[in-house]
């Protein structure tokens, strides 16, 4: 296959790529850049598991081929925290026990993030898992994922408060 | 081991400092998190090349063609491995030496015996060139006509059902207990087959070196995977070396080793390099293990009061044509409800499917849901509340053996959860209560129980000169929280604080901890760890009584504590040392001290040991569309001594959804024409998303058991399912009155 040249931003690092154009973008990330975080539950857009930001939009990398990317804004879960200090979401997940086998633990990461920039949630819990409905969670970790959406909305809003005062 | 039998006088949990029964959050939980818990596909070894399983797409017949020259026309393709050049094996993958040994799929010959059996294996440089070049192959095949459903072939009795059990039992005179009854009930049940459907599909990323293989595979059971895969390729356990410190869930698929792991393991040889093979999500609809489809039909008795003079509970399942394993759903009935006469029986088909496994409560789940069905009906015919009828019913002893329970706080669970409920204020009748929006609302319960079994482990434990310590145990964790729980148990049994133990495992080159299945895992590896603690402390205290310069001199071995780093005197804590002290004294950098876990056999024989839960479930059904959703669950449960309450409550979360699944959501379908599965997939097999999942609450009931084993663990991983299936559908029938007999439940069934 000719290869197309792109180039992406993922966690903040400019790549100059060249991509045969069958690659997705959740391959692409895990089999070409190491970055493993980012999994993959069915490959069809049916899991959520390979959910990743792209230009601050979620959407499930598996669906997406690379080259129809070329100059995006890419976040995964190695670009959410900052080295040992965890986003709220993240330590939310841990303090709430948002998992078990931790497998579909990044999407549901990335999703939260996409569903808390949407803004259409608040804090109503039954929006919440409307909107993380898309994220498969087979261990059922599910009530501890709402607790933790809902606790992490607080901690930014407290966050957000002390940036604006 | 004097000092053991002291440890155990003073139990672990009431010793102070110990984090046992402390809610820590995971130890996995950061790199979870953050995403860099590397998982089985995570691992790229250098020079690594992609294989992709081409699978049947017929349920029986033959390969008669493939295009091999196609694909390795592709460019990217390194080797097509077909039957007729995949490598030799050390051992016929169609031997079984043992129960435990399934026959495996490894290409030996062109014959298919089910829907998405492997068929060849293309290896590229690429992921998209064996992808494509496994397309490229395009099979052709000679078709026979598929057997599908229980009553798609001649059915026979098994020689043993689960792990070997008798396939009939029974005692006292059924018939005769039917024919006294002053009220009988008779019911069939029909469940479905359902996949496990772990979020991580199964995936090895396997090298080479010479004889010895270097593997990171996800396995709930690393010694029996080492074995089985040194038997099937001629070389040594030892050189055969597997990681497996997170799986993406299990759920039982992962027990074993299945086959297109082991044709990873196969590509990998014939090519000469490592290589990566993951199952894509329909591919796991066969050669992984499912929970076989079954019908059950279920007679009772009562007599007047509402007292059971027989339980009939008779099982149909299916197995495929060319393996053994039986649901063993009628056993459900061994357990709960006290009866002068219980039978129970199963009989089965052999059908063109890959072989069924052990799936979450194996035989518990699907015979739960029928039990349960069967009592709440039973009850309804006795003019009873479904709660009374249980309680009027309570097994005081194991019913089929007369056993008493090591424990059973199960009434205890009936209490709590009745009342956390609100269960009183149920009306006896169906359809009786709505909600303010008119939609149709039903209370049901269930009993849960799941045996508490013990399997073999050993562990090792070390301490060292600095005042750390090590413990290794060649655990598995798929979920359920082995990092955080056994280092828990570690800590303890050294005597130190969890952060100065390095607790070690998910790799074959440590100590056996047996296997993750069976809700036995923290009772065994626990106990392993537990005992090579009391072993390691034990050498030590050993050192410092003997030793005239030490405060402790002349103490004797059962005279002595461990706590915080530090031995002290029993009777005098004033006078003590470090470990560091005693060991850099006696010259030692570190000693050692070993552990195993098993069963009592003596209280095994005495004892019937399980542990038992209530679930009240509430249901609200639309009154026009038959929608069903539940809305409420409560769970009460008493499992023995519970070492993290957080990660059991996950346990026990996790289990009452799949509960909820079973009765609402999950079912293979098989074309009857091509016995094709039609919905091998996530978005077609339904598993519950989290709009699904209502407001769900597990108590923990406090359940003390000196029997199971000296850390009175007994297990918590597939309890939840039971009791919880059977609730959902109780409440379903409360709210329309219509019955459900085949699960999961339909809208159509109760629209009539």
């Amino acid at each position: 296959m000719t290869s197309l040249p792109i180039t992406l931003t993922i966690n903040g690092h400019r790549h100059e790529l060249e991509v045969d154009p069958r690659v997705t973008l959740l391959d692409l990330l895990r089999e070409r850049l190491d970055l493993t975080g980012t999994k993959k539950g069915c490959d069809r857009g049916q899991c959520g598991a390979c959910t990743v930001l792209v230009d601050g939009k979620r959407i499930n990398s598996c669906l997406a081929l690379a080259v129809s990317h070329d100059g995006a804004n890419v976040l995964t879960i190695e670009g959410v925290a900052h080295g040992e200090e965890l986003h709220p979401v993240q330590a939310a997940f841990i303090a709430h026990d948002g998992f078990q086998c931790g497998f579909c633990t990044p999407g549901q990461i990335m999703s939260t993030l996409g569903l808390i920039a949407e803004g259409q949630a608040g804090d109503d819990p039954e929006r919440i898992r409307e909107g993380l409905s898309g994220n498969i969670c087979r261990c059922a970790a599910y009530g501890g994922i709402v607790e933790a959406v809902l606790e992490a909305q607080q901690q930014l809003a407290k966050a957000d408060r002390r940036t604006a005062a | 081991m004097t000092l053991e039998l002291s440890l155990n006088q003073q139990p672990a949990h009431a010793r102070q400092g110990s984090s046992i029964g402390q809610p820590l959050t995971r130890r996995d939980g950061f790199l979870k998190v953050t995403g860099a818990a590397r998982y089985a596909a995570d691992n790229h070894p250098p020079g690594m090349l992609y294989a992709v399983l081409a699978v049947s797409s017929i349920a029986r017949g033959r390969v008669a063609a493939l295009d091999v020259e196609a694909a390795k026309a592709h460019q990217g393709v390194v080797e097509v491995m077909t039957p007729l050049n995949r490598p030799a094996l050390a051992a016929d993958p169609d031997a079984k030496d043992h129960p435990f040994m399934f026959r495996l799929d490894l290409l030996q010959n062109d014959q298919v015996r089910y829907p998405n059996q492997s068929i060849a294996v293309v290896i590229a440089e690429t992921l998209e060139a064996a992808t494509e070049g496994a397309a490229l192959l395009s099979p052709r095949y000679e078709v026979l006509p598929a057997r599908v459903g229980l009553d798609g072939a001649e059915s026979f009795v098994p020689r043993g059902v689960g792990v070997g059990g008798p396939a009939v039992q029974h005692k006292g005179d059924v018939e005769a207990g039917l024919k006294s009854a002053k009220t009988r009930i008779e019911a069939t049940y029909e469940t479905p087959a359902q996949y496990h459907n772990a979020m991580e599909p199964h995936a090895i990323v396997v090298a080479w070196d010479g004889d010895t293989l270097s593997i990171d595979t996800p396995s709930q059971g690393l010694a029996m995977a080492q074995g089985r895969i040194a038997g099937l390729f001629g070389i040594a356990p030892e050189n055969v070396h597997i990681r497996s410190p997170f799986l993406g869930g299990g759920f039982g698929s992962k027990g074993m080793i299945s086959g297109p792991q082991v044709l990873g393991i196969l590509a990998a040889r014939l090519v000469g390099r490592p290589v990566k093979l993951v199952l894509r999500r329909e591919q796991m609809y066969g050669p992984v293990g499912h929970r076989a489809p079954t019908r059950q039909t279920l007679r009772m008795g009562m007599d007047g009061e509402g007292r059971l003079t027989a339980l009939d509970h008779q099982a149909k399942t299916a197995s495929s044509t060319f393996d053994d394993f039986f649901e063993p759903a009628a056993d459900a009935s061994h357990t709960l409800y006290a009866s002068p006469a219980i039978a129970t029986s199963h009989d089965a088909v052999r059908l063109d499917t890959g072989t069924p496994l052990f799936m979450r409560a194996p035989g518990e789940a699907t015979g739960s849901i029928a039990l349960e069905s069967a009592i709440d009906e039973a009850a309804h015919a006795c003019g009873m509340d479904p709660l009374e009828f249980r309680l009027r019913n309570y097994a005081e002893v194991e019913p089929m053996t007369g056993k008493p329970f090591s424990s059973k706080a199960l009434r205890e669970c009936y209490r709590q959860a009745a009342e956390t409920f609100g269960w009183a204020s149920r009306p006896l009748q169906p359809r009786l209560m709505r909600d303010a929006d008119g939609f149709l609302t039903g209370w049901g319960m269930g009993t849960a129980t799941f045996p508490a079994l013990m399997f073999q482990a050993e562990a090792r434990a070390v301490l060292r000169s600095d005042g750390s310590g090590v413990m290794e145990t060649g655990a598995q964790d798929m979920g359920q929280g082995a990092w955080t729980a056994f280092a828990q148990i570690a800590a303890d049994g050294l005597g130190l604080d969890i952060d100065q133990v390095d607790f070690r495992a998910g790799s074959s080159d440590l100590p056996n901890a047996g296997i993750a299945g069976g809700s036995g895992h923290t009772a065994t590896a626990g106990m392993a760890i537990h005992n090579a603690g009391a072993a390691v402390i034990a050498r030590l205290a050993d050192l410092a009584t003997g030793d005239e310069h030490s405060p402790l001199y002349g103490a004797g071995n059962e005279g002595v504590l461990a706590r915080g780093g530090r031995l002290y005197r029993r009777d005098d804590e004033s006078r003590g040392e470090s470990y560091a002290e005693i060991l850099t004294r006696a010259g030692l950098s570190e000693i050692e001290g070993h552990g195993t876990g098993a069963p009592d056999p003596a209280s095994q024989e005495t004892y019937a040991k399980h542990a038992h839960g209530a679930v009240f479930a509430e249901v609200k059904v639309d009154p026009d569309f038959g929608q069903i959703r539940v809305t409420r669950l409560v769970g009460a449960f008493a499992a023995g001594r519970v070492i993290n309450p957080r990660l059991v409550r996950s346990q026990y979360y996790g289990g009452m959804i799949w509960g909820v699944s079973f009765a609402l959501h999950e079912e293979a379908i098989t074309d009857r024409r091509s016995g094709r599965i039609q919905n091998a997939n996530l978005a077609e097999y339904h598993v519950p998303v989290n709009a699904d999942v209502p407001s769900v609450e597990a108590l923990l009931v406090h359940e003390d058991d000196p029997y199971v084993n000296a850390l009175g663990i007994k297990g918590v991983g597939e309890i939840g399912i039971t009791g919880t299936a059977g609730a959902v559908a109780n409440a379903v029938w409360h709210a329309t009155g219509v019955r459900p007999r085949r699960f999961p439940i339909r809208i159509e069934d109760l629209l009539g």
